[in-house]
């Protein structure tokens, strides 16, 4: 009989009709490093989310036993009381403040309401020690690196005696070195009593040091590999992983001669002066007029940090090389810029940053291109609700009224906005950034039939997406990213989700 | 039934526009009631309505800017300096009226783009900027008048601004000819362009209510135009200052609601990244909207010294927050994207009412405030539980 710290029963979750998990099991041995694998959108993070009480107990179905007790968290503080904490990949510190208060931010060392800052000083260098981190505790945070950062995270949580320690990608952000200490540290932990679960995209990392994998995939637990019996390999991780057959999704399209270069990058480098790294390194890429490029590769790879640097630099980089567009060389310095040379872009998060969620269809769809329909500058309203209806009907955008607030449409009918409203600007190359996250089957054949259609009017598309079945269901060639630099070019003979995923997680 | 069924839910979706008009009306009819009549007379609300000139207009450019999602805090003094500038070039350079007035403006957009450029090019809180400015602008007009203390300004053409009525032409019954004539062509406009906007929706299918709704609708808000309007035709007609205002708001609905620039602001204040992924150049909106808050606190000080007839070493004190809650007041969103010009006008209108009937009733000053404060809270609740109820 095994001692199971964590156990995870049948655990169903729903964001507005859209099933994140289904029946998932998940359970962790006490005293083992697990790791938690899948492709992007998976649900590893929404489980986690599920089990440090981010979403409340009644949001989710099925059951959460943690040391043989049935646990219900109504709020995060409730997991973290029972001993589990879970630590982001984007850390939660506060830069401004010293390593030590960072350590004991929200489980002060008190006596009746007054700080005993010099016990925590004394506290926080025994949990740094424990972390292996040599620095002084009254260090600010901001002025250490993110490898160390991470360590004080790990440190803050060894302060509320954890006994089940999460992270999500903690190594996503790091360089060899810190990545290297970070998995000794964990091994390390596990002497001491301590369990792990870790989402990892780096295979090498699972097969270093994993006790055991559970692969998930579309919201399903597809099995749980076990170290000691030799199944963890990145082979069989690949395997899992991808599994899924393609499916019939994709509209078909005929093979077809492409025409000249309309987008040739050389040497295209970005540098981000507020992460104060290059975020996109040394890119050479190509896009043929009527063809469809994918760019696959797992968050965070730089593929969104490549689409804003093509974008008229919309994200204020540092960029060096050299970009050319149908020839001409283009040194676009804002988003309106490269909209005149005939580039489009929309959005990963079509909420966050595409739409206008307070105002209606309409509006939203005539807003890159106001001008044309604006003799003297006065918005000729009729004209645009006749350009709205058109975009309405060839895209399908169900709606009662274009009357409609935006912010009121289903996922799918809000990516058919975006989509529209960058069609009426008429671009050459229309880049699309996760064209179909978290839409449904029905509008994501739609969408994909949308592009078939244009790249036949002779458009190009670059299409960014981390969901594999896409990517080599649509795409007429593939670069996969990971870490800011492309890492191979694939022909649709060559790609397949195995080839995709091993240069991804390089 | 069917069609009480239909003004019930029209309410209710539209409760947020409404809302500010139903309150105004609730709140004059209960003065109507305290003051025994006193309150709805044509010299009341004459006088109403002037008083409310100045900060109507200021609320007018604020809305943009909190649309937009900053804030403006150096516009009463910043009126209050330019109000004092224009006395001096009246009084002390003997300058011509209809050289001044221009001046003004342009000092006031000028002013408005230096707070344009800390915001949108520094990079600097606009919070911290205008705090900035109204320090700066409390100082300049302490300048402005040190030596003289008030500037006495006789000029009639100037006072009238503030003062004076738009001429009669002929008294027909006792009553105000060309006001009644204004009021009537404002009514028909509006009957015009609300029959137009109708056929257009019906032609693309858009919702519109039903024809005895609209009829109600449109013979409610004719006779309210047309209530005003005979009421001030029995006095001394429309003054200037109402004329300005409607001025400003006709220019300013116009440009917010029909133009590319009004669509870019919206845009701007909805969401700044996808406005600026879109191509647009949120820096020119910001800048642009700044600049038209400048003209309007020149004109909201032009309005006031010549309501006035001099400028004191205090004009536009607390204008700025007068005018701020008056935005508020009239539904604009402190999280930025939306707001109307009509609504900041009414909300100024609204504020306007509260302290002229509290006067008529020998409120104290002190419960004024309070009562005021009130009122504003109880416009931003309002605001924030409606929009939970749509989300």
């Amino acid at each position: 009989m095994s001692d199971y710290i964590l156990e995870m029963n049948g655990i169903s979750k729903e964001f507005t009709g859209v099933k994140a998990l289904s029946n998932v099991n998940f359970k962790v041995e006490r005293g083992e490093i697990h790791f938690l694998v899948g492709e992007n959108g998976a649900g590893k993070s929404t489980l986690m989310k599920v089990l440090s009480g981010v979403y409340p107990f009644g949001n989710y179905s099925g059951d959460i036993v943690f040391n043989n007790e049935v646990q219900q968290f109504n709020k995060i503080s409730d997991s973290v009381d029972v001993g589990i904490a879970i630590i982001y990949q984007e850390l939660a510190l506060f830069p401004d403040l010293t390593v030590y208060e960072n350590i004991f931010v929200g489980n002060e060392i008190q006596k009746g309401g007054i700080l005993d800052w010099n016990k925590a000083i004394v506290e926080a260098k025994k949990m740094l020690t424990k972390v292996g981190l040599k620095v002084n505790p009254e260090t600010f945070i901001k002025d250490l690196g993110v490898g160390k950062q991470q360590l004080v995270e790990i440190a803050k949580a060894l302060s509320k005696e954890v006994k089940l320690l999460i992270l999500d990608e903690p190594t996503a952000a790091l360089n060899e070195d810190d990545s290297e200490n970070l998995l000794q540290l964990l091994l390390e932990l596990k002497k001491q009593g301590i369990t792990s679960i870790m989402i990892s995209h780096k295979l090498k990392e699972v097969t270093a040091i994993a006790d055991k994998a559970t692969v998930l995939r579309d919201g399903e637990t597809i099995c749980t590999l076990d170290g000691s019996k030799g199944e963890i390999t990145e082979e069989s991780i690949i395997k899992n992983m991808v599994g899924r057959e393609i499916e019939d999704i994709y509209p078909k399209r005929p093979k077809k001669d492409f025409g000249a270069n309309v987008l040739e990058l050389s040497n295209w480098t970005a540098y981000d002066p507020l992460l104060g790294r290059n975020v996109v390194s040394n890119v050479n890429l190509e896009v043929k007029q009527g063809e469809i490029v994918g760019i696959a590769g797992l968050m965070g790879s730089g593929r969104t940090e490549l689409a804003l640097s093509i974008f008229g630099n919309a994200a204020k980089y540092k960029i060096q090389g050299d970009l050319l567009l149908e020839g001409q060389s283009g040194k676009f310095k804002h988003p309106s810029e490269a909209i005149k040379a005939g580039i489009a872009y929309v959005t990963e998060d079509r909420k966050g940053d595409g739409l206008f969620l307070q105002q209606d269809i309409k509006s939203n769809i005539s807003i890159g291109n106001l001008k044309n329909i604006s003799p003297n500058g006065f918005v000729n309203e009729n004209e645009e609700i006749v350009i709205a209806q058109g975009y309405r009907e060839s895209l399908g955008i169900k709606t009662p009224s274009l009357q409609q607030l935006v912010g009121n449409l289903s996922g799918g009918n809000q990516q058919k906005v975006s989509l529209g409203k960058w069609l009426f600007v008429g671009p050459k190359l229309l880049i699309l950034d996760e064209p179909t996250r978290g839409i449904d089957v029905g509008a994501k054949f739609e969408i994909y039939t949308v592009m078939n259609e244009l790249i036949n009017k002779g458009m190009s598309i670059i299409m960014i997406s981390s969901e594999l079945g896409e990517v080599l269901g649509m795409s007429d060639r593939v670069y996969v990213m990971a870490e800011g630099e492309i890492k191979g070019e694939l022909s649709q003979e060559q790609a397949s989700q195995e080839k995709i995923m091993e240069l991804a997680t390089q | 039934m069917k069609y009480i069924n239909e003004l019930k839910g029209l309410l209710k979706h539209n409760i947020r526009d409404y809302g500010m008009y139903i309150a105004l009306i609730v709140i004059m009819i209960t003065f109507q009631i305290l003051t025994n009549g006193l309150f709805m007379s044509s010299r009341n609300i004459s006088n109403l309505l002037d008083s409310a000139g100045y900060i109507a207009v200021l609320a007018v450019g604020v809305m943009l800017v909190i649309v937009i999602r900053h804030i403006d805090l150096s516009i009463g003094f910043l009126a209050g300096f330019l109000g004092a500038v224009a006395a001096i070039l009246l009084m002390q350079f003997n300058m011509p009226v209809f050289i001044v007035i221009p001046i003004i403006l342009i000092l006031g957009i000028c002013a408005g783009s230096a707070t344009g450029f800390l915001v949108a090019k520094v990079g600097i809180p606009a919070f911290v900027a205008t705090l900035a400015g109204w320090l700066i602008y409390r100082g300049a007009i302490l300048l402005a008048t040190e030596k003289t203390g008030t500037i006495i300004v006789d000029n009639d053409a100037f006072n009238a601004i503030g003062n004076g009525y738009i001429p009669s032409i002929a008294e027909v019954g006792g009553f105000h000819l060309l006001t009644l004539l204004v009021g009537l062509v404002g009514i028909l406009f509006y009957i015009y362009s609300a029959i137009k906007n109708r056929k257009n929706k019906i032609k693309y299918e858009f919702d519109v209510v039903s024809k005895p709704i609209f009829v109600l609708q449109l013979l409610f808000v004719s006779g309210i135009m047309g209530y005003i309007t005979w009421l001030l035709a029995g006095y001394n007609g429309f003054s200037w200052t109402v004329m300005i205002i409607l001025l400003v708001v006709l220019v300013y609905h116009f440009i917010t609601t029909k133009t590319v620039i009004g669509r870019h602001i919206y845009s701007v204040g909805s969401n700044p990244e996808a406005a600026h992924l879109t191509g647009i150049n949120v820096s020119k909106i910001t800048f642009l909207v700044f600049g038209s808050m400048g003209m309007l606190s020149a004109l909201s000080g032009i309005l006031f010294t010549a309501r006035l007839q001099s400028a004191t070493t205090t004009a536009g004190t607390l204008f700025e927050l007068d005018a701020i809650a008056a935005a508020f007041v009239g539904g604009v969103s402190a999280a930025g994207g939306v707001g109307k010009v009509t609504g900041a006008v009414i909300g100024a209108i609204v504020m306007a009412t509260l302290t002229n009937g509290m006067n008529l009733l020998g409120v104290g000053i002190a419960p004024q405030y309070m009562i005021r404060g009130g009122v504003l809270a109880l416009a931003v609740i309002f605001d924030v539980m409606t929009r939970k109820q749509r989300a």
